[in-house]
């Protein structure tokens, strides 16, 4: 027999004479290890589910806000400082970019058949339906040929759909919008509940917008706008991209070096790696609370082994006699805490992959489980068992024959 | 094989201290079978623990094969006890849960590498070769006593010491074990120290050492 054999053998009989004592010691690594793996697979999901709506939205979309001016540390309130000529110039200075939507978005008063209701509303120009990655489910987009007659048409999000018309189709509906009556044409695909989701807007042409709300103007003359979003070209230029849209609008916006940016640019690209790494922040607190129980179990260890090691007093006793070293002894001991807590490990795996399968089988929550959580688990339920295991295997190891061989 | 000059053992009793052993003077040659005898308390026990390194003297020397073994440290004294001494104990110290084999081939673990074969003879050696997967529950307490002998010679170890081995059995079966012991003796040319209580089985060996508190009282050739 190997060497390195026979203390996993000892550990075996040592496991499967006292079955149920081992049994309830593995289980609370079971529990520990299960919960570290559904939390910290919950929160993977979560991270995964947000990155891939994300990426639905495009993740090559950037997007340029107003943002507050800053005069003197006092900062005003949010300020009318993008403009559709910011837009223009953009298109033709900046590299790298395949198209830009200027949006202009403002709460009018609808009325749908007997309904009145206030509801922002966002005139929008052709380019803004692919730049989004916005998909028609019912009926059609509007064209450039309307957006340049400034034609009375909207496109509903799914949810607005619902609220306003229920399950009647819409298509062809009119509807009074501040001081003009448009005619619905086309109703979005859903994207799914998120921040700023399409499924809550109203799209009308810009044009059409004119004629109901004067768009602002800058005290320079240009014509204001709520939001500019963009597509770049290449991803790998996002950064780049970002950089020339700063730089150009402050030439622009005629800032001083020393004054605030007036808008603000996020790039989806930033967006998601923020938002990735603020979930992933959020999981590992999860699998730290999760650890408690972890450590609460390697405590349940330790007093097992502190028990075995007394219950066996006699047998140490003898394998001194016969010419086992310290080392022989505590190597024994840690070994059977390693495999108890290694056992429970590989079963904690187990059935936490199963919690967190039947969880995203449920629906409520969609659950990854990544190879790097198992082997964390896992290896960090192997410590537990060496750490906790260390006193009472080194206790063992420094009994002095003669009593451990006279002992009951 | 053993000299031992001057052994003095004193444990300390709370406040007090209880001495053991008072000077010990002995020899004993290299393939000698020798006996102990004494009253309880006469420091027989520890004598022979000191013997098999399992504990230190207070003072004076110990040399087992002319090395001097008193001083060293426990790891060394864990070495020497698995290459060079083999015990037989009055309650056996068989480990319950494991086979009559797997008990024997424990004598080897510590002394360099089990070798199935070697234990298998061993078992053999005493006469229990149709009870080698029996554990120790299932054995009668001369059949338990043989496979601690075997335990302890599969090793090959040029010292045994038996502290009482047929104390726990009936005459009959302390009868074949003194037999196996002798034999093993007269065959291998172990030398075996044993403590024991019975005159007859003291006058199988070669010489017998009589303990009276904690000093050697007298010695007998037989």
């Amino acid at each position: 027999m190997k060497k390195w054999l026979d203390p996993l053998a000892t550990a075996w009989i040592g496991v499967i004479t006292h079955k149920l004592r081992s049994f309830l010691t593995i289980l609370g690594i079971v529990i520990g290890v299960a919960a570290v793996i559904t939390l910290m697979s919950i929160g993977k999901g979560a991270e995964a589910r947000i990155i891939s709506n994300i990426e639905s939205m495009g993740s090559n979309l950037v997007t340029i806000q107003p943002g507050a001016r800053t005069f003197g540390g006092v900062r005003s309130a949010a300020a009318n400082t993008l403009t559709t000529e910011d837009a223009e110039a953009i298109a033709e200075q900046v590299p790298y970019i395949s198209s830009v939507a200027p949006s202009y978005s403002s709460n009018l008063q609808l009325v749908v058949g007997g309904e009145n209701m206030n509801s922002q509303v966002t005139g929008i120009t052709p380019d803004y339906m692919q730049v989004n990655n916005l998909e028609i489910a019912s009926g059609a987009f509007f064209s450039t040929n309307d957006y340049q007659r400034g034609s009375k048409v909207a496109v509903l999000g799914s949810e607005v759909k619902e609220t306003l018309f229920g399950e009647t189709d819409p298509i062809g509906q009119q509807m009074r919008m501040g001081s003009i009556i448009v005619r619905v044409i086309g109703v979005l695909e859903s994207r799914g509940a998120m921040w700023g989701s399409p499924d809550d807007a109203i799209y009308i042409p810009i044009t059409a917008m004119q004629q109901t709300v004067a768009q602002p103007r800058t005290t320079q003359g240009g014509r204001v706008v709520s939001s500019i979003t963009l597509t770049v070209s290449d991803e790998k230029q996002a950064d780049y991209v970002v950089a020339e849209i700063t730089s150009l609008l402050r030439t622009r916006h005629q800032l001083s070096p020393t004054a605030d940016d007036d808008f603000r640019i996020m790039s989806m690209e930033e967006l998601s790696s923020t938002l990735s790494e603020a979930i992933g922040t959020m999981t590992l607190l999860l699998g730290a609370i999760a650890a408690i129980s972890l450590l609460v179990g390697g405590i349940g260890v330790m007093n097992i082994m502190l028990v075995s090691v007394l219950e066996r007093t006699r047998e140490i006793g003898i394998r001194k006699a016969l010419g086992a070293r310290e080392r022989d002894i505590w190597t024994q001991f840690l070994i059977e805490a390693a495999f108890l807590t290694f056992t429970g490990g590989i079963i904690g795996v187990i059935s936490g992959w199963a919690i967190s399968y039947i969880v995203s089988s449920t629906g409520v929550m969609t659950t990854l489980v990544t190879a790097d959580i198992v082997v964390l688990a896992v290896s960090v339920s192997v410590g537990i068992g060496l750490f906790f295991g260390f006193y009472p295997a080194w206790n063992a190891s420094r009994l002095n024959p003669i009593d451990a061989l006279r002992s009951e | 094989m053993i000299r031992l000059q001057d052994i003095r053992k004193v444990y300390p009793m709370g406040n007090r201290e209880l001495t053991v052993l008072r000077g010990v003077n002995l020899h004993i040659e290299k393939g000698e079978l020798l006996a102990i005898m004494g009253p309880s308390g006469s420091g027989k026990s520890t004598m022979l623990n000191l013997m098999g390194c399992l504990d230190k003297p207070t003072s004076g020397s110990y040399y087992l094969e002319d090395r001097e073994v008193s001083h060293l440290s426990s790891g060394e004294l864990a070495a020497v006890r698995s290459q060079k001494i083999g015990f037989v104990f009055q309650t056996f110290n068989l480990l319950p849960r494991l086979s009559a084999l797997a008990n024997v081939e424990l004598g080897m673990r510590y002394a360099g590498g089990v070798d199935r074969n070697r234990a298998v003879e061993a078992l053999a050696k005493v006469g229990l070769s149709d009870r080698i997967n029996h554990r120790p529950t299932e054995l009668s307490g001369g059949e338990m006593q043989r496979v601690a002998i075997a335990r302890a010679i599969v090793k090959k170890p040029p010292l045994i010491l038996a502290d009482e081995p047929t104390g726990n059995l009936d005459s009959r079966s302390g009868a074949e074990i003194i037999s196996i012991l002798t034999s093993l003796h007269t065959e291998q040319g172990i030398t075996l120290v044993m403590i024991t209580h019975d005159p007859n089985i003291a006058h199988h060996c070669q010489r017998i050492v009589h303990l009276r508190d904690g000093q050697v009282e007298s010695e007998e050739k037989v």
